[in-house]
């Protein structure tokens, strides 16, 4: 793990992280978002720009499987962890929640769904039977302006009824 | 030959010719002026569809697709005539051609009232359809893309089949009454013939007449058929301008003048240039396009072009509009809605007359503030320009106008620019305007042979949109003696979007026009009224105002039907059934009406449950694109006196339900839109400035505020009309009325925010 992190935010550093699964070296300020790091320096623009101040989820990542905005996330701060991007989610619930999302129709623009997806995936991997109170709470920093909402929702609870109840009820209701 | 006569001859002759033009029939919308450039083995039977060797068909689709299901839509009204399988289509965006001219929007945006339809309303119509397809432009919009589609696309088809199996027939000598097609094959007895071993063939037999399917026949069309970019949308693979990497493409953030009309006056060019990555410090002077004036940064990244531009410190001449304010706008808007003035867009008797002669007038004065578009996607556009071309890489719904604004900027031809067009995060109307593009050009010009992408930040895309107009309208109502309402005045006030709009994109003359959308709303509806005037002033101010989902109807929709409302109160009447007693010559409405309500449960008593606040249901129906929709929401008042929006029952007619799942996906958008513009949608002005630039200022809708909302599509064979604004006029006035019903609260001002003293009893 090389990691030459300068006081001066303005040095040009290089930054290893594993991507999706893969070791790259990213080489910009430290200071750079991982948004702009993973669009621009690494190629990978499924995880989109919509805000710049983490009010809107259009770029959600996972870092170490924990939903994060990318766009106010400095590459500094996540040497030696593990980003996923939507075109390296992959498992059971990504596959679930992937097929939810075709079968319900959910995108519209579907500029925000890159977000929406992950988001999806880490709540429906944390709590595998969401309530509709846990995916407003989990769901609601994610903004679409279309306006699939209602579809979303109902895509979250269809990929959890695919998925299997996997988890007792009463640790469920605790989640409430 | 004297001038005099010189000038009437001149007149007489050019007014033969008009004739003579005008009675000819428009021209085909079938094959494009230059013939369309295809891979080898893949053959244009005209000039929406193409069929390769292994039988794809690709749909080439003049429609921008912002959102709103318009790909998958069209290409199911190719793929039922032409009879392929719906697994071998595939999409592409046209080139810019005559035929592709968005000809319905001109027409339906006439100044006659839907109903009219006289010979001179169809000679006017017919005339102006011919017009659009010689001088018109390539626009989506309007809710018109279906509308404008249907027949040239279903011919295109038709076309293309007859083509088909004209050459399977000709190929095994049998006769073409022996032939039909099947999935994407000619059947002929025995012997089937896969499109692509025929398309190269059947070029040559082009039939003289197109025979269309039956709509009974129709077996794609009118079928929920799930979305063509659904699974590229939810694995992050669709592409946008943003991720389109051209070789050695730079990337540019601007920073723009925060008053309207105001300049640079100094900035550290020096610093920013010096600072790492950064290329180019480069002085925006701003256009006619709309775009304001400002300083972009050109670097190897665009957040080194962010910063740059953050430390560009830029201090600016303020200009002459520095002192303008909401508090103003407001008060000019009211003074000039109260004066009466305007441009009567719908006399029915002597409206004025009865209020002078009622027994009792009632009156209000209802409010709508500016509002952002806040698509998802911030403005951008990539432009690479050399001496003799340029390219541009961008998402418009006006292509034709976007190429000719890179051409006016550089002093290029028009025909030495290429335009690549993607899929939009999302526009509302906003990408009618070109300014963003206009602007990419004028910033890639400081950097020959480079491809720049210029991206907005969100404070930039808030800040310098073209907004919703802010409007004021005075509502008055006159009652006789035997409490029947006699008449309705209508005197609305605010900028005039239409106008604004195609100055900006350099088609003036439209400022002399009377601009329909601003009475949309009041001056078109189905209702039976005994009396109606509708009429707007044009009031002139700085602010820029554009085409934001359903224009007009948007703030037009709540005054009307929320003063419908307030009528009724004050007639003792409910809601549903005096809006019914004013449709009894408008069954469709009429039916509209009557099945919200019904499905709704319109006038029983709620489900209660312990804990649970009191609710109430609203009602608004409204026409608008050629469709009508009612919609009922169901409210409740939180502790915090915020309005919470349950459940939304709509009812659509927009004729044959061409795809049912994207309709109810779109009456779905258009409820949430309309609920984000209901509860907290306002752009504020101060100090001549735009306040909110991101959304913790300019807030959307969120997951946990959305409603269940239940769609209802009325089963229709009439032609199909709009289906992307009309589910959001209704929404606004349906969550006030209810409001009303529950607090007794008339809420007369959008955004909807109950007074804090008030009780709820």
């Amino acid at each position: 793990m090389s990691m030459s992190q300068s006081a001066n935010d303005s040095a040009v550093n290089s930054i290893a992280v594993d991507i999706n699964g893969r070791r790259e070296v990213l080489t910009a300020t430290p200071d750079t978002p991982l948004l702009w790091a993973l669009r621009q320096h690494v190629g990978l623009t499924g995880t989109k720009f919509g805000c710049g101040m983490a009010l809107c989820g259009a770029c959600t990542v996972h870092l170490d499987g924990v939903p994060i905005r990318s766009c106010v996330t400095p590459i500094s701060a996540i040497a030696g962890k593990r980003v996923t991007t939507i075109e390296g989610v992959s498992g059971a619930v990504a596959e679930a929640v992937h097929a939810a999302w075709v079968a319900l129709d959910v995108a519209q623009c579907g500029y925000c769904q890159s977000g929406q997806v992950m988001a999806a995936i880490a709540l429906l991997t944390e709590s595998p039977s969401p309530t509709d109170e846990a995916i407003d709470r989990a769901m609601d920093g994610n903004v679409c302006r279309c306006g699939t909402y209602p579809r979303i929702r109902a895509a979250i609870h269809q990929a959890a009824t695919a998925l299997g109840p996997s988890v007792p009820a009463s640790t469920a209701r605790e989640r409430r | 030959m004297k001038r005099r006569t010189f000038l009437a001859v001149g007149a007489g002759l050019g007014g033969s010719l008009f004739v003579g033009w005008a009675l000819l029939p428009p021209r085909q919308r079938l094959m494009p002026g230059t013939a369309r450039r295809t891979p080898s083995g893949t053959v244009a039977l005209n000039g929406w569809l193409t069929i390769a060797a292994d039988d794809t068909v690709t749909v080439v689709v003049p429609k921008s697709e912002m959102g709103q299901g318009i790909h998958t839509a069209l290409a199911m009204v190719i793929a039922e005539e032409l009879g392929c399988a719906w697994e071998q289509v595939r999409i592409e965006h046209s080139p810019v051609d005559a035929i592709y001219n968005n000809i319905s929007v001109v027409v339906e945006g006439l100044p006659f009232h839907p109903e009219a339809s006289g010979p001179l309303v169809r000679g006017v119509k017919w005339l102006t359809a011919k017009s659009m397809r010689e001088v018109g432009v390539m626009m989506t919009g309007g809710s018109s893309s279906i509308v404008d589609c249907w027949m040239p696309m279903r011919e295109a088809g038709a076309s293309a089949r007859q083509s088909l199996v004209a050459a399977a027939a000709a190929r095994l000598k049998v006769d073409v009454s022996t032939c039909r097609v099947e999935n994407g094959a000619v059947v002929c007895g025995t012997s089937r013939l896969r499109f692509g071993e025929l398309a190269e063939s059947a070029v040559a037999h082009r039939p003289d007449r197109v025979a269309l399917k039956a709509m009974s026949e129709f077996s794609l069309l009118g079928k929920p058929v799930p979305r063509l970019d659904a699974d590229a949308k939810s694995r992050g693979i669709a592409v946008y301008t943003g991720d389109v990497a051209v070789p050695g493409m730079r990337y540019a953030a601007v920073t723009l003048s925060p008053t309207f009309g105001g300049t640079p006056r100094e900035y550290k060019a020096d610093v920013v240039q010096r600072m790492a990555g950064v290329r180019a410090v480069v002085p925006l002077k701003g256009s006619h396009y709309g775009d304001a004036a400002g300083v972009a940064v050109i670097a190897d990244s665009w957040w080194q072009a962010k910063q740059g531009v953050d430390a560009l410190a830029v201090q600016w001449n303020e200009g002459q509009h520095a002192a303008l304010s909401s508090a103003d706008i407001a008060k000019t808007l009211r003074a000039a809605a109260l004066a009466g003035k305007g441009f009567p867009f719908r006399s029915v008797g002597d409206a004025r007359g009865e209020l002078t002669r009622a027994n009792r007038v009632i009156e209000a004065v209802y409010e709508a503030p500016y509002l952002a578009h806040a698509a998802m996607e911030p403005l951008s556009a990539t432009v690479r320009v050399t001496k003799t071309s340029a390219e541009l890489w961008v998402a418009t719904q006006v292509p034709g106008l976007a190429r000719a604004a890179v051409a006016q900027i550089t002093g290029l031809d028009t025909d030495q620019i290429t335009l690549h067009q993607y899929v939009m995060g999302g526009s509302f109307g906003r990408r009618l305007d070109v300014d963003f593009v206009a602007q990419a050009a004028a910033i890639a010009m400081a950097v020959p042979d480079t491809a720049v992408h210029v991206l907005w930040r969100r404070e930039d895309d808030m800040r310098h949109d073209s907004y919703r107009p802010a409007a004021v309208s005075q509502l008055r109502a006159g009652v006789d003696a035997q409490g029947r309402l006699t008449a309705i005045t209508a005197h609305s006030a605010g900028q005039s979007a239409f106008q604004m709009t195609n100055v900006r994109l350099g088609i003036p003359l439209v400022r002399f026009m009377p601009d329909r959308t601003t009475a949309d709303g009041t001056s078109d509806q189905p209702y039976e009224f005994a009396a109606l005037r509708s009429a707007h002033a044009n009031v002139s101010l700085p602010v820029a105002v554009g085409m934001w989902r359903s224009v007009g109807h948007s703030h037009q929709a709540f005054f009307f039907e929320s003063f419908l409302d307030e009528i009724a109160a004050a007639l003792t009447q409910d809601p549903v059934a005096f809006r019914a007693s004013l449709l009894q010559h408008h069954p469709r409405a009429l039916h509209v009406l009557t099945l919200a309500a019904e499905r709704s449960g319109w006038g029983q008593p709620f489900a209660e449950s312990p804990g649970m606040p009191r609710r109430a249901r609203g009602i608004a129906l409204h026409s608008s694109f050629g469709s009508t929709v009612a919609q009922v929401a169901e409210v409740s008042i939180t502790d915090q006196r915020r309005i919470r929006v349950h459940r939304v029952v709509a009812v659509i007619d927009c004729g044959f339900a061409v795809n049912p799942n994207i309709i109810t996906q779109q009456v779905e958008g258009a409820i949430c839109y309309g609920l984000s513009a209901a509860l907290d949608g306002e752009i504020t002005i101060a100090n001549g400035r735009v306040v909110q630039g991101n959304f913790h200022e300019y807030k959307p809708l969120r997951m946990s505020e959305t409603p269940r909302i239940e769609t209802i599509i009325v089963p229709s064979m009439e032609v199909p009309s709009g289906v992307g604004e009309p589910g959001l006029p209704p929404l606004a006035p349906a969550v006030a009325n209810a409001v009303f019903a529950l607090t007794g609260t008339r809420l007369r001002a959008l955004p909807l925010r109950l007074p804090a003293e008030e009780s709820t009893s």
